[in-house]
């Protein structure tokens, strides 16, 4: 087989597809769709998925799921959001250390209760889904962290760029993608989460330590939802006790899922995770273009899950019978 | 020969000994009975706080705001027996509640109306089932996706406003049999049913045997993707009863009714005991549940607890009641 047609047979290449098609289709009805301004307005939207989204694909890859994510992204921007609300002199960029470490301490959490009592992780993500959200209106009296309090420098990261009119939030996103795919397939940890998705029972045999793989997603998918959280202070401004980070679960996990990322464990890229978000940003940037309400974007998103998961059975059922026809 | 076959005979009653418990045991230690317990205690905390609940009547009318959820978590509590998950219904029962809404608007007469929510919670339960048993695609992560689809759904039929029911539909929660709200004993029959269904039919046995072990029901002939598509069109019916019946009580329909309603469902079912892997739960404790679970949010609403605070409560309660659930089980036999 040439590397010509191993690079279409990709499910990457499959995704890219879409996205053109998608674009030119949209592109057709209005030109405008076309232009480096709508480009722009894409990339803008996607950061927050796509934070969301390497954390939530290591850990689907390890056959688990984070449904918490979410309200993990309230809590930690909420806890951000009060540090600058009420220590208005301290030094800025902490409020990264901060998020991060809050996220993956609620990660981590999660991890424990799922190693520890060995429970579903659904179930677990589900209860503390509803837990960090309260827990979120308790610290914040349900008060919102308005714009004054979010430091100019932090905001000024979504808008401001260092070179070609592109925003800072943007080489992050791509430092953080670059990292993920780095760790996930260069790194002998990175492997054992694959390892542990494609078979539980044969990592545990090759001595591959369960809880510690199953820990440490879950602290990094906590740890990327905070980081998140911060960058939500940084693009919008403000932080809501109810709003901040509501449905972000399922928007990531549809993007996750449009991306390649089998529910099956095992087996997920970066580059797709990526192409997913970048397919998802798009459709939400051509709704309002083509006038189509807001109000459909969550019967699309769902719609997009399914077709997803439908396609992915499709592509294992495919390998699994060359596979077997080879031998 | 002889020396290994003495020592069989001797070892085989030490071992039944040491497995074997006692029936008082067996017959108490089950979750049911922590659920019920804690029933007992939250009503006698909850009277402490207010003597209201000691009332029946207030108990009755405040059961009637969950009582749409119970329904739905009964069935859902066979479901998880059954080996499998359904976290769609509640955004089942808004998309039901938005189409019913939208027909009877649009001049559909109220029995024809009733039909197409009806229906739609059909076609709900329909879609899951084939996606989960024709395709065989896990049901939590394809009842996410049909989360999010039904609710967008509902959004796109009602859009941001509500829909107004007709007058004379308003009001199920207010209507009285025998004293007990309709909602109340649309409930409590629709436990005694499934109860009966659960516990006394060969359906209601086989399901448990899907639950605890698939390839062993395989084997023992057992239609176990027949049994599952019935219980997913029985969910989706009974989340657009449910939904129908909300839209009754609120007097009008909005795309966020039920909305995070799958928390209680699930811990509902949890608290009665269900066990999250499947085989083991009765619809007799997820019907303790409900009680308890209207009990302890009634009583946070009385005790003047924050909003916010009650959703943490739901959170661990959900955590703990399915770590306990688990632990009873892992010590008692199967």
């Amino acid at each position: 087989m040439n590397t010509i047609s191993k690079i279409f047979l990709r499910r990457e290449a499959g995704i890219f597809v879409m996205i053109v098609l998608f674009c030119l289709a949209v592109g057709a009805f209005k030109p405008q769709f076309l232009t480096l301004q709508s480009l722009r307005i894409v990339l803008l939207l996607v950061p927050l998925i796509l934070i969301g989204a390497m954390g939530q694909m290591l850990v689907l890859v390890a056959r688990h799921v984070d449904l918490s994510i979410g309200s993990t992204l309230g809590f930690s921007a909420m806890v951000v959001g009060m540090m600058f609300k009420y220590y208005p002199e301290i030094w800025w960029p902490l409020g990264f250390l901060v998020a991060i470490g809050v996220g993956a301490g609620l990660g981590l959490f999660n991890g424990f209760l799922i190693t520890l009592f060995r429970l579903p992780a659904i179930i677990v993500t589900l209860g503390t889904l509803n837990l960090y959200r309260g827990l979120t209106y308790i610290i914040s009296n349900a008060k919102q962290i308005d714009r004054q309090y979010v430091p100019s420098e932090l905001k000024a990261m979504s808008q401001t760029s260092p070179i070609f009119g592109i925003p800072w939030i943007i080489f992050m996103i791509i430092a953080i993608a670059l990292l993920t795919y780095w760790f996930a397939m260069h790194t002998r940890v990175g492997r054992q989460i694959f390892a542990l998705g494609s078979n539980p029972v044969a990592a545990q045999l090759r001595g591959i330590n369960v809880s510690k793989i199953t820990l440490l997603v879950f602290a990094l998918s906590g740890a990327l939802a905070g980081l998140a959280g911060i960058m939500y202070a940084s693009r919008w401004g403000f932080v809501n006790p109810s709003n901040t980070g509501s449905g972000f679960e399922f928007q990531v996990i549809a993007a996750v899922v449009i991306g390649g990322v089998s529910i099956n464990g095992g087996v997920g890229t970066v580059l797709g995770t990526v192409l997913g978000v970048l397919l998802l940003g798009c459709v939400s940037s051509a709704l309002p273009l083509l006038g189509i309400p807001g109000t459909t974007q969550n019967a699309i998103y769902g719609a997009v899950i399914i077709i997803a998961l439908l396609i992915d059975r499709g592509v294992r059922q495919r390998a699994i019978k060359t596979i077997s026809a080879k031998a | 020969m002889s020396v290994t076959e003495k020592s069989e005979i001797a070892a085989a009653p030490q071992r039944e000994s040491a497995s074997a418990r006692p029936r008082w045991q067996v017959m108490l230690i089950r979750p049911e009975l922590m659920t019920f317990v804690l029933l007992i205690i939250a009503l006698i905390v909850a009277s402490s706080l207010s003597p209201y609940f000691l009332d029946i009547a207030y108990i009755l009318d405040s059961f009637t705001l969950s009582a749409e959820l119970a329904m739905v978590a009964l069935v859902l509590t066979i479901m998880i027996i059954a080996g499998e998950i359904d976290l769609s219904p509640a955004s089942g029962m808004a998309l039901a509640a938005c189409t019913f809404a939208y027909a009877q608007q649009a001049g559909v007469p109220i029995p024809l109306a009733v039909g197409v929510g009806l229906l739609t919670g059909l076609a709900m339960g329909l879609l899951n089932g084939i996606l989960v048993i024709r395709f065989q695609l896990p049901s939590i992560i394809v009842t996410i996706g049909t989360l999010i689809f039904y609710r967008g759904l509902a959004q796109v039929i009602a859009g941001d406003q509500s829909i107004r029911v007709p007058e004379w539909f308003i009001g199920i929660n207010r209507v009285l049999v025998f004293g007990i709200p309709v909602p109340v004993l649309v409930f409590v029959i629709l436990s005694v049913v499934l109860g009966f269904v659960l516990s006394s039919t060969i359906y209601g046995r086989q399901i448990y045997l899907i639950g605890t072990n698939p390839i062993a029901a395989r084997h023992a002939g057992i239609r176990a993707n027949r049994i599952k598509m019935s219980l997913f069109l029985l969910i989706g019916i009974t989340a657009s009863i449910a939904g129908m019946m909300t839209a009754s009580r609120l007097g009008s329909v909005r795309y966020d009714i039920a909305l995070g309603g799958e928390l209680q469902m699930v811990l509902m079912a949890m608290l009665g005991g269900t066990y999250i892997f499947g085989g083991r739960g009765s619809i007799l404790g997820t019907f303790l549940a409900a009680w308890l679970l209207v009990i302890v949010s009634t009583g946070m609403i009385v005790a003047n607890i924050l909003p916010a605070m009650q959703l943490c409560v739901l959170g661990v309660l959900l955590i703990i009641s399915i770590i306990a659930t688990n632990f009873i089980y892992s010590r008692t036999q199967r």
